[in-house]
């Protein structure tokens, strides 16, 4: 008789965690390959073509770094709010909102002012947009107990809206030739990029700064303490005299505030005008969840596991066209992996016991 | 005018037949205390399977059946993370969303736009029928609104009445104390949530095969989520969800009567969200205590665990 117990695991080392993560996503893999099975494609041969496509060539490599950029942002930004066990879902409305405020900033003043003013004024008015948006739910559920999941989901949705009645409303671009969008951004307010690529590098140097930044935040200052403390043991920091409602505030204004920032990259780095929600972010804001999942809510991690979704990101576009899968091949990817990084979640907090005794 | 008002009534029925099919489906799933956010998942899948097994069968029936067991299926996941492995219920519950959306659209991907020509034959119940007003909108329907009434009213019956559903509504507000009942708590939850990943599945198979007799990816459009809040609307009670899913229903069919007026379709599209967060803060102001929220809702249960 085998027999099987199950014991906490006091002490986790991060060389465990990591191992568990790789198993976790190996183990992942091999369903998602079922899965491809099924669907008639060799899986062997799809996987390959994914991290081909995304880390095997110089160009694949290029995008999965541009598409990686709002991934750290925003998956920075979730590790602070699930720390805190605030489920912000609504990463896609606050990327969205960022964008609408940047593009407004950008229309507005881009014509002159030089880009030096110009561009931090849009990353300034893309966090604030974002961090508006982020607030929403914060005051919702302190003041009026409305579970987050729902209030920032809904508020994707209003937001999406919000931004399409904008660009076939009033925002509706001259050049567009009635054609929904706003007109393109002022030369001044364009983020450049690095020659060859899309890689709108002071994006990428803002996202992995504030990952940085934000990973000091969590771990060594008052404010990261009491963020944690709201979401591992809400009574004690009652007891601490914890303002919920500030802590609560400030942490989803950063949350939405990266998110936001996100956005300006978006807009002014990759697309330059505003066009629909669908083409201003490919779902960051719902992949950074797994994003930020991966990284074991470590800001810093957020940097590698960003990279790694975005090439799922990339290399999903590359076997769309190579094998003519659909584009919810990548959700089934990335939610068979975030089941699979839970999954493991379990082994990593309990220790197996396997004995061996005569029934 | 006699005429307009039934047909409003009428389609605000069928709009708000997969909410409350839903919504029954996620408060027995809370009930046991596990809180299930893959509705919409489930719920794309459930529609995609409908579509699929209807065309390609030509029976309707047999759509809804294979949707219903596609659901109680894809459930299981949700289940074993939640229940078996004490995982973290919001997340997994989005894991379960983004599967069920995935493999809807890839499984889909071939039918998207095609049209289904079987149709459902709507019931029509003699007598009560020719009421005036009510009698074309209560009891001339497709089944699916049948159903959905019908489940609403058993749940509730189950849940309050039955030593099983005793059984669930303690799990959800004192796991501990009912295991030493007797009670294989486990069991419960795996049960509860299943079941109500069935009806999230039913709800889709509403809108592909009764709804928009079509399939495409996104059809699903937050219903699952609205579901969810209407869950806490309904206080956790499937009697009360009855009204609470007409009353979104109306809210979703007030969009196409108002854009006559010229307000902006964008604008009006976002008023089943606006009214979700307006509901809630209605409920909010309500004594907390009354809510009847399931104590134990989201929290894993350890056994043996002090």
């Amino acid at each position: 008789m085998i027999r099987l117990s199950f014991t906490d695991r006091y002490k986790i080392t991060r060389l465990r965690a990591l191992m568990t993560n790789i198993f976790s996503l190996a183990a992942g893999l091999v369903v998602i390959s079922i899965i491809f099975l099924i669907a008639g494609v060799n899986p062997l041969f799809a996987i390959a073509e994914i991290f081909q496509g995304s880390f095997g060539s110089m160009y694949g490599f290029k995008e999965t770094i541009t598409k990686a950029i709002p991934l750290i942002l925003i998956g920075a930004g979730l590790t602070l709010a699930f720390r805190a066990k605030f489920w912000n879902i609504g990463a896609e409305g606050q990327l969205l909102m960022g964008a609408i405020f940047s593009t407004w900033t950008g229309l507005a003043f881009g014509n002159t002012l030089p880009s030096f003013v110009i561009i931090p004024l849009m990353f300034a008015a893309g966090f604030l947009g974002g961090a508006l948006w982020g607030i929403i739910p914060a005051i919702l559920k302190i003041r009026y107990a409305i579970n987050e999941v729902i209030s920032t989901l809904m508020l994707n949705y209003i937001c999406a809206h919000i931004l399409t009645m904008l660009i076939v409303g009033p925002w509706k671009g001259a050049s567009r030739f009635g054609f929904p969008g706003t007109d393109n951004l002022p030369e001044a307010s364009i983020l450049s990029v690095i020659p060859g690529s899309r890689i709108h590098y002071v994006t990428l140097i803002l996202a992995i700064a504030c990952a940085a930044i934000l990973t000091l935040v969590i771990y060594r200052t008052r404010f990261g303490y009491e963020a944690r403390v709201v979401g591992e043991n809400p009574d004690a920091g009652k007891y601490a005299g914890i303002n919920f409602f500030k802590t609560t505030l400030i942490l989803m204004a950063v949350s939405g505030g990266l998110a936001g920032l996100a956005g300006v990259g978006e807009v002014a780095g990759i697309h330059h005008y505003l066009s629909y929600p669908a083409s201003v972010s490919s779902g960051y804001g719902f992949t950074a969840i797994i994003v930020a999942w991966l990284a074991k809510l470590n800001p810093l991690y957020t940097i590698f596991s960003g990279i790694f979704f975005a090439g799922i990101l990339v290399g999903g576009d590359a076997i769309q066209i190579s094998l003519g899968l659909p584009a919810a091949t990548v959700e089934i990817v990335n939610g068979t992996l975030l089941i699979f990084l839970i999954m493991g979640d379990y082994f990593l907090h309990n220790k197996i016991n396997v004995t061996f005794s005569r029934a | 005018m006699e005429e307009i008002i039934i047909s409003t009534l009428q389609r605000t029925m069928v709009a708000g037949t997969p909410l409350l099919l839903a919504t029954t489906g996620e408060i027995i799933c809370e009930r046991s205390g596990i809180l299930n956010l893959g509705v919409e998942g489930v719920m794309a899948l459930g529609a995609v399977t409908a579509f699929i097994v209807t065309m390609t069968t030509g029976s309707p029936w047999l759509g809804v059946l294979s949707a219903l067991a596609a659901g109680m299926v894809i459930s299981i996941i949700h289940a074993f993370t939640s229940v078996t492995l004490q995982a973290n219920q919001v997340v997994s519950g989005l894991a379960l969303t983004m599967l069920g959306l995935g493999l809807a659209g890839m499984v889909g991907k071939p039918y998207v736009g095609k049209p289904l020509t079987i149709k459902m034959d709507d019931i029509t119940i003699p007598v009560l029928s020719d009421i005036p007003y009510i009698g074309k909108v209560l009891f001339s329907q497709s089944p699916f609104f049948f159903m959905a009434i019908g489940l609403a009213l058993v749940s509730w019956f189950f849940l309050q009445r039955t030593r099983l559903g005793i059984q669930i509504r303690s799990t959800g507000e004192n796991p501990k104390a009912t295991e030493t009942q007797g009670v294989n708590v486990f069991l419960i939850r795996y049960m509860s949530v299943i079941i109500g990943g069935g009806f999230s599945a039913l709800a889709g198979a509403h809108l592909s095969i009764s709804y928009s007799k079509s399939w495409i990816e996104g059809m699903t459009a937050g219903r699952g989520w609205i579901a969810i809040a209407l869950t806490i609307f309904a206080l956790w009670n499937p009697g009360r969800a009855i009204w609470a899913a007409f009353l979104f229903g109306g809210i979703f069919v007030a969009q196409y009567l108002m854009q006559p007026l010229g307000i902006s379709p964008n604008f009006l599209a976002m008023l089943p969200y606006i009214a979700t967060l307006l509901i809630l803060v209605l409920i909010s102001l309500k004594d907390p205590r009354k809510l009847n929220a399931p104590a134990m809702l989201a929290a894993p249960y350890k056994r043996g665990e002090r």
